[in-house]
């Protein structure tokens, strides 16, 4: 995880500007204190900042409905909250918001609700700020699941916007 | 009735026509009530088709006894326990030894392989003496099982009432691979799953078709483009095109009963709103509007009102209104939601899906929302089908977990389930009509 010598100072100051925002929106993640103590010592998986990888690992790069849902949860704003000043620093990505259903619904009202739900969440971040052109949203109704099983505990996995950068 | 009747007829005019010879004692009492709790379903002894190739007068054979069994409406009889093996369809049969053996029902049948496949068919009423049905059947040689499925039909006619719904072909969505990332392709069978051929490739998700009424255009949900939107694919050409360009995403498609027009859900900012199109292109117009989901739209038989479901009362209900849009009326009032509803082709009934108490239904009501049945329930079942003859439902069910769905179908009386046999998971079946 060591960062070449010429851009970590840029880096350090992105990263250090990251964690006081990250702390004032919520610090109840360990790995957000872990992964930005210092550059070089992040934690494992962490990603170097301003990485894809640190934006799912340590930003969380989801949010949870509750079903047939498109209201956002105060947990759901938290993250996003997260994501909105992750996105605001690191203005090179692109992003995608992808809205996702569980499989307790018909497959085209799942592909209307995934939608909504992905809407819900743009005009959160748009509303915090991240600039409205970087942001396009597709809706994959119940067609693309992550956790597998037949009661809630993977529904609620299920029921998500996720938010992916490139 | 005599062999000489049936010739003298044939010779009067029918000759070149689908009709066998029949007579006026044809008028036979034999029928299925198909309605009625105790319903039974008709005992039918089908010989092997007499043929000069006998494998292939048996593999017809055991197309119709295959169908009609299917329809849970007869139940053919072991052919090895038959006082005949093969079908005469030259003869009159010798009824005594029919009814011996406890046979109401008789078909006998022939089929030859020529430059075309040419089969005839008598039914006879072993009691009454009397043919009920007498046709002949000419089609090309590269469809054979369809000549099975025509014969089925008209014997499905002549002793069930209404039309057959055997010589169709059913599209659907086939499901490979793991849950989390699976491949979904269209696919074409006839219905009973014979002679299945891939529409497209899988390289994008292909979700929700639907049969245009002269069975040649199908209309779906293609991820090609990002964003699902509806296509059009040409079976005869194999050509398809995005359909409109409105709004984010476009879904959830359905033809007209004439066929011109595709009614289906334009996605923007969130909300969903029904629009139409002609399928030769032009402006769509917007039916519904509103923050709602307005999902699911399918067209009255005579192309008047259009029936769709819409959360704007909250959960999921089944709305109706006229083809034009506005004014919608909601028409579900149970507990739980009500999603995908379809008119039946004969415009009594609508079918749809209904989830409550944790479980999912097939159910069927009238088009003002009285008389509601369910028909089959499961963990999940979503996605009701008509036969053409509006009285036989296709849908498909899923036991969850890493297992996938699979295509069943239900008669409108609740009975007879049955599991439609296919290589891969399948999904979204829509029923074409009867072919031409």
């Amino acid at each position: 995880m060591a960062i070449p010598a010429p851009i970590s100072t840029a880096l350090r100051a992105a990263a250090m500007l990251f964690f006081v925002v990250v702390v004032a929106a919520c610090s109840r993640s360990s790995n957000d204190a872990v992964g930005l103590t210092g550059a070089g010592n992040l934690g494992p998986g962490g990603g170097a900042p301003g990485s894809q990888q640190e934006f799912i690992v340590t930003v969380g790069d989801r949010v949870f409905f509750e079903t047939d849902s498109s209201s956002l949860t105060s947990e759901a704003m938290s993250t996003l909250d997260k994501q909105a000043a992750w996105l605001n620093q690191y203005q090179n990505y692109r992003i995608l918001i992808e809205g996702h259903a569980d499989e307790r619904g018909t497959r085209e009202y799942n592909i209307a609700l995934g939608a909504r739900r992905a809407n819900v969440v743009v005009n959160y971040l748009v509303s915090k700020g991240v600039n409205g052109q970087r942001i396009t949203n597709q809706s994959f109704g119940k067609e693309r699941p992550v956790a597998i099983c037949n009661d809630i505990s993977c529904w609620s996995q299920n029921r998500r916007a996720v938010t992916v950068v490139q | 009735m005599t062999l000489v009747t049936r010739r003298s007829a044939l010779k009067l005019g029918l000759a070149g026509g689908a009709l066998l010879a029949t007579s006026p004692m044809a008028m036979a009492q034999l029928r299925i009530v198909v309605e009625g709790a105790n319903f039974q379903p008709l005992p039918i002894a089908i010989p092997d088709f007499a043929s000069s190739d006998p494998t292939f007068g048996r593999e017809i054979a055991d197309i119709v006894r295959n169908n009609l069994r299917r329809s849970g409406l007869f139940l053919p009889l072991d052919p090895a326990s038959l006082p005949v093996q093969v079908g005469d369809v030259n003869g009159t049969p010798n009824f005594n030894i029919w009814r011996t053996a406890n046979v109401d029902a008789l078909v006998m049948g022939s089929v030859e392989r020529g430059g075309q496949i040419s089969s005839s068919v008598r039914v006879w009423d072993t009691r009454q003496a009397a043919q009920v049905v007498g046709k002949s059947y000419n089609t090309d040689p590269n469809s054979a099982r369809r000549v099975g499925h025509i014969v089925s039909d008209a014997i499905y006619e002549q002793l069930a009432g209404g039309s057959g719904y055997f010589d169709t072909r059913v599209i659907y969505v086939a499901e490979s691979g793991p849950k989390a990332n699976r491949t979904r392709r269209l696919a074409i069978m006839d219905q009973d799953g014979a002679n299945m051929q891939y529409l497209t490739d899988g390289s994008s998700m292909a979700l929700t078709p639907r049969f245009a009424p002269n069975g040649d255009l199908v209309t779906y949900m293609n991820f090609a483009d990002g964003n699902p939107q509806v296509y059009l694919l040409q079976l005869s050409s194999g050509q398809q095109q995005r359909l409109a360009n409105v709004g984010a995403m476009t879904f959830a498609p359905r033809f007209s009963p004439d066929g011109g027009t595709v009614v289906f859900s334009v996605e923007q900012s969130g909300a969903t709103n029904i629009y139409s199109v002609g399928t030769g292109g032009g402006a769509p117009s917007q039916l519904t509007s509103g923050s709602a989901i307005d999902t699911g739209p399918s067209f009255s038989p005579d192309g008047s009102r259009i029936v769709f479901e819409s959360d704007r009362g909250g959960s999921p209900q089944i709305y109706m209104m006229g083809a034009g849009g506005g004014n919608a009326q909601r028409v579900s009032f149970g507990q739980g939601s009500y999603s995908t509803p379809v008119w039946s082709p004969k415009g009594d009934l609508i079918a749809y899906t209904r989830q409550s108490g944790g479980q999912f239904h097939i159910g069927i009501m009238a088009p003002d929302g009285s008389g509601e049945r369910l028909l089959y329930s499961s963990f999940h079942a979503e996605g009701p089908t008509w036969a053409p003859n509006g009285r036989v439902i296709m849908f498909f069910q899923d036991p969850g977990g890493n297992d996938g769905p699979r295509l069943m179908s239900v008669d409108i009386w609740g009975r007879n389930p049955q599991t439609i046999s296919t290589d891969t998971y399948a999904s979204d079946p829509s029923w074409s009509g009867l072919r031409a």
